[in-house]
């Protein structure tokens, strides 16, 4: 594992409660994020893993708690908000836009750079001519680094799932965010695709210095790249530190091989 | 107050037809999911099957009974319409099973258009009467109460009545019978009913098949009142504000809304209409149904519409 | 062998983002527009213009709007009738009550006005989507039929609701016969389906398709939903108010609400998914099918009557439409959502490969 440097807290999650009805997803949950670090966020199905994403995002708003990025603080996120401050995310279930290719799809994410109204695109002309040759040129970037060049003009639905998650990190990657939040971003993949889903995060956390939250289940995976680990279990927060400090925490063993009869 | 009385009662009986026409969509929607744009031309195709077949089963068998030939004649409309809900399921829904909301309520749309053209080939696109011995007379209602009494048509009196009738029936029918049960079952989640052996395709036909015959009476009592014509049809439009008054999932929810609009329309023509220049029946309904959609999308009994992520 | 794009390499990105990368695609398209604007004109006669290629066009403009709002970025919508006529009669009021005003400004503030009613309605879409929408903008349609009925002040005073604008011309050039009618309607849908075009492969057009396809992700890209929904309505509406602004002052001459009615938006409508959702090609496929089905039909019919030896009226004609729509509909939907587009572009794919098979 490499010394990375890691910075101050850059999101700070506290006590963080939501619930569904009756159902109790996340309870008092409190952690913080170093930036420039890769932050692995564990726990089995259906702990309340992606829920916490969700909130950070603003996709779902937290009934208790709150969210401080970057020292201002908020009770709950304004997906917009969280997209302008530079917080970006791939999806679990892989959120892409079907009807669109691959270079649609990541050409979305650069989306709030974007300046020319719709006068200007519509007669795409000068200014805006020019602003779309850039940014395609910046996707271009990412789609090299994806290594997914030989698809940018598929529809993403007649893709392999493999490729289906990278152009999803694509799509995030093209916001040039701060901090990437990641949903198990490599699930369904075989050793290979995770090696270099792996390398991927690895280079990019190195090579721009984003802070990684990462929730995965392969747990050589997570003991491997991440420089801490919070736990949770049925939304409750039950191990939070170094890999090697979590591995050996009993009530973690305990939630993930149940209790002995 | 005599005439406010009046208005308010006429209000109830067109409300009832409405709901009447509601209740079909509904009835599908809840068993499928499907919302089903059809459903007028459905009232359409039905009123006319009756009525046609009112005319024919006297001339093909001699039977001279004004009672005999209707009944028969709605028989062979509810079997024609079981017809029609057997070939829907089989030709249009078992292939857009997996299709989102969109484009199913699309097909709906397609299929309204399609039997539209089907029953005026088939039986005719004059105008046509449906006579089941309802009295035409007006009555005098509450003459000790008000001076002179209140005028109500017996007509819309007998059809609320047939139309009460019809909502208790399905209602018993949904909570007593095996098959009510399935159908609740399978409204509830297509999957977790199919893995526990509901056929799921055969559902389907029976709910069309209750929705046709919702049609027919729904037809049949529009029929009388205003003559069978290509206009029937419309009566779709006029019945959607309704279920989104009611919500898209709820019976009771098909008859209030149906009340609610029937009631708002008339008083809104009568005491809004000279306002502004007259005939806003036409929208008034969908305006109320807009701010529904606003404020309280799911109506006044439908279940909240939740999105996942 | 003969569509082929071998040697055919971009050196730029300007080059790969435009409208006709195939070279084979710039010359058929040009050849087309120079027999739009040259051969038809000379091979057309007055009826062929009237009956066809006029409504042909203006339906087509429609169409591509509604395309935008339907197939681009994913609302339905009942009451593109209803946009259509404030677009004419807006026009038509600015027209006939400011004096000197020339025929494009008017037709242009008719699609402004439009734009302002589409907003209006499309708030809903904020709300809600799918059929509770289609209620909301049936909303729409049936407020408008009332409107221009009953409003006086729209149609000067007209118990009927019916208008009628004379004597039109653009630029000094007069616009009354059907052939300078013709030209006219051409120039402004070959210059709108360019601009929606350019609107549809930018960003906004993007926005649209991703709130379409999934708009929780599209908000967490930091799309707003309210801008994207609202600019499709706002676009979409302004394209069908002017060709409803058309409708009215070119083609009809004289008209009344029920020119715009809810069967003008079930047409539109049909037209979009027939031809194919979000695809500007598919919007002129959509309505050349639909105003030239039954024509079609109404010749077929007799003749294939008249070979078994039954009349057809015209009434039963007109049924036959009813029934060879809805079955198409649903035909198309359950074979190839994508319309009468994706089945052209599959086409095409064949003829890359011709003469093998694959």
């Amino acid at each position: 594992m490499t010394q990375r440097k890691l910075g101050d807290v850059i999101l700070d999650v506290k006590n963080i409660s939501l619930a569904f009805g009756g159902v109790k997803a996340l309870t008092d949950i409190s952690f913080d994020v170093r930036e420039h670090e890769i932050r692995a966020i564990i726990g089995p199905n259906g702990a309340g893993k992606s829920s916490m994403l969700n909130c950070i995002n603003g996709v779902y708003t937290p009934q208790h708690g709150t969210i401080t990025f970057r020292g201002q603080t908020f009770d709950h996120m304004n997906s917009r908000q969280v997209a302008e401050m530079g917080v970006a995310r791939t999806f679990q279930n892989l959120a892409l836009f079907k009807g669109m290719s691959v270079l649609d799809n990541i050409m979305t994410g650069r989306n709030l750079k974007i300046r020319s109204n719709i006068l200007l695109q519509a007669l795409r002309i000068g200014p805006a001519q020019r602003e779309e040759i850039r940014h395609r040129e910046f996707v271009e970037h990412i789609i090299d680094f994806l290594e997914i060049q030989a698809h940018r003009k598929t529809p993403v639905g007649q893709l392999p799932y493999g490729l289906q998650k990278r152009v999803d990190l694509g799509r995030a990657l093209a916001m040039e965010p701060q901090v990437l939040l990641l949903d198990e971003p490599m699930a369904g993949m075989n050793v290979e695709e995770k090696q270099d889903m792996c390398r991927f995060v690895l280079d990019i956390n190195d090579e721009f210095g984003t802070t990684v939250v990462l929730i995965e289940h392969d747990m050589g995976v997570v003991m491997d790249i991440s420089d801490r680990v919070v736990v949770l279990d049925y939304g409750k927060k039950i191990g939070d530190g170094t890999p090697d400090a979590v591995r050996n925490n009993e009530e973690v063993i305990r939630a993930y091989l149940g209790t002995g009869h | 107050m005599a005439f406010f009385l009046e208005t308010l009662l006429n209000g109830l009986m067109a409300g009832m037809l409405y709901s009447l026409v509601a209740l079909g969509f509904v009835l599908i929607f809840k068993a499928s999911g499907v919302f089903n744009f059809a459903q007028g031309a459905m009232v359409l195709f039905a009123a006319l099957a009756m009525a046609r077949f009112a005319e024919w089963v006297p001339q093909w068998t001699g039977i001279e009974s004004l009672w005999l030939a209707n009944t028969a004649a709605f028989v062979l409309a509810g079997a024609v319409m079981f017809v029609v809900a057997w070939l829907v399921e089989r030709l249009v829904l078992r292939h857009l099973v997996n299709q989102e909301a969109a484009t199913l309520l699309m097909a709906t749309l397609g299929i309204t258009y399609f039997m539209e053209g089907l029953g005026q080939t088939l039986f005719g696109s004059d105008i046509y009467k449906i006579d089941i011995g309802m009295p035409k007379d007006p009555i005098f209602a509450f003459e000790t109460v008000f001076e002179g009494g209140v005028l109500i048509n017996q007509e819309d009196l007998i059809a609320a009545a047939i139309a009460a009738v019809l909502v208790a029936g399905l209602s018993l029918f949904f909570q007593k019978t095996a098959t009510g049960r399935a159908l609740r079952a399978v409204a509830d989640d297509h999957q977790a009913a199919q893995s526990i052996g509901i056929p799921l395709n055969r559902i389907w036909v029976i709910v069309w098949c209750v929705a046709g015959v919702v049609a027919l009476v729904a037809g049949m009592i529009w029929g009388s009142k205003l003559g069978v014509q290509f206009s029937l049809a419309t009566v779709a439009l006029r019945a959607l504000p309704v279920i989104i008054l009611g919500g898209l999932t709820s019976v009771p929810g098909a008859i209030i809304g149906g009340l609610i609009i029937g009631v708002g329309e008339k008083l809104s023509e009568v005491y809004l209409g000279p306002f502004v220049g007259g005939g806003i029946e036409i929208w008034f309904a969908y305006m109320l149904a807009l701010v529904f959609l606003l404020f309280r999308p799911q109506g006044l009994f439908g279940e909240k519409i939740i999105d996942r992520v | 062998m003969f569509y082929r794009e071998n040697g055919q390499f971009k050196t730029s990105y300007a080059a790969d983002q435009q409208i006709l990368p195939i070279a084979q695609d710039r010359w058929a398209i040009l050849a087309l527009l120079v027999f739009a604007f040259v051969g038809v004109p000379l091979l057309a006669d007055e009826y062929l213009f009237r009956a066809i290629f006029i409504p042909f066009l203006i339906l087509a403009l429609a169409a591509v709007g509604v395309n935008i709002l339907v197939g681009y970025c994913g609302q339905i919508s009942l009451g593109s009738g209803a946009f259509m006529a404030v677009g004419a009669y807006a026009a038509y009021n600015t027209f006939v009550r400011i004096d000197g005003m020339p025929l494009l400004v008017a037709l242009l503030s008719g699609g402004f006005f439009a734009t302002l009613v589409g907003i209006f309605f499309g708030i809903p879409s904020l709300r809600v989507k799918g059929l509770y929408l289609a209620v909301a903008t049936l909303a729409a349609q049936f407020f408008c039929d009332w409107a221009f009925l009953r409003i006086g002040w729209f149609t000067h005073g007209n118990p009927s609701g019916s208008v009628s604008v004379s004597n039109l011309q653009v630029f000094g050039l007069p616009v009354e016969s059907p052939l300078q009618k013709y030209i006219f309607c051409l120039a402004l849908l070959v210059l709108f389906a360019l601009l929606a075009k350019n609107l549809v492969r930018s960003a906004v057009g993007r926005e649209w398709m991703a709130i379409r396809d999934m708009d929780v992700a599209a908000a967490v890209i930091g799309i707003r939903p309210m801008y994207a929904k609202l600019s499709a309505f706002a676009v979409s509406s302004f394209i069908v108010g002017v060709a409803g602004a058309l409708w009215g002052f070119v083609h009809l001459g004289a008209w009344e609400p029920a020119a715009f009615s809810v069967d003008r938006s079930f047409q539109l409508l049909f037209m979009v998914i027939i031809g194919g959702m979000g695809s500007i090609m598919g919007s002129f496929f959509g309505a050349a099918f639909i105003v030239v089905l039954p024509i079609v039909l109404n010749q077929l019919l007799p003749a294939l009557g008249s070979v078994v030896g039954v009349e057809i009226s015209t009434a039963a004609i007109s049924h036959a439409e009813f029934m060879v729509f809805g079955a198409l509909i649903v035909w198309f939907l359950i074979v190839e959502p994508h319309g009468l587009a994706k089945l052209w572009s599959i086409g095409k794919q064949k003829l890359r490969l011709w003469p093998f098979p694959h």
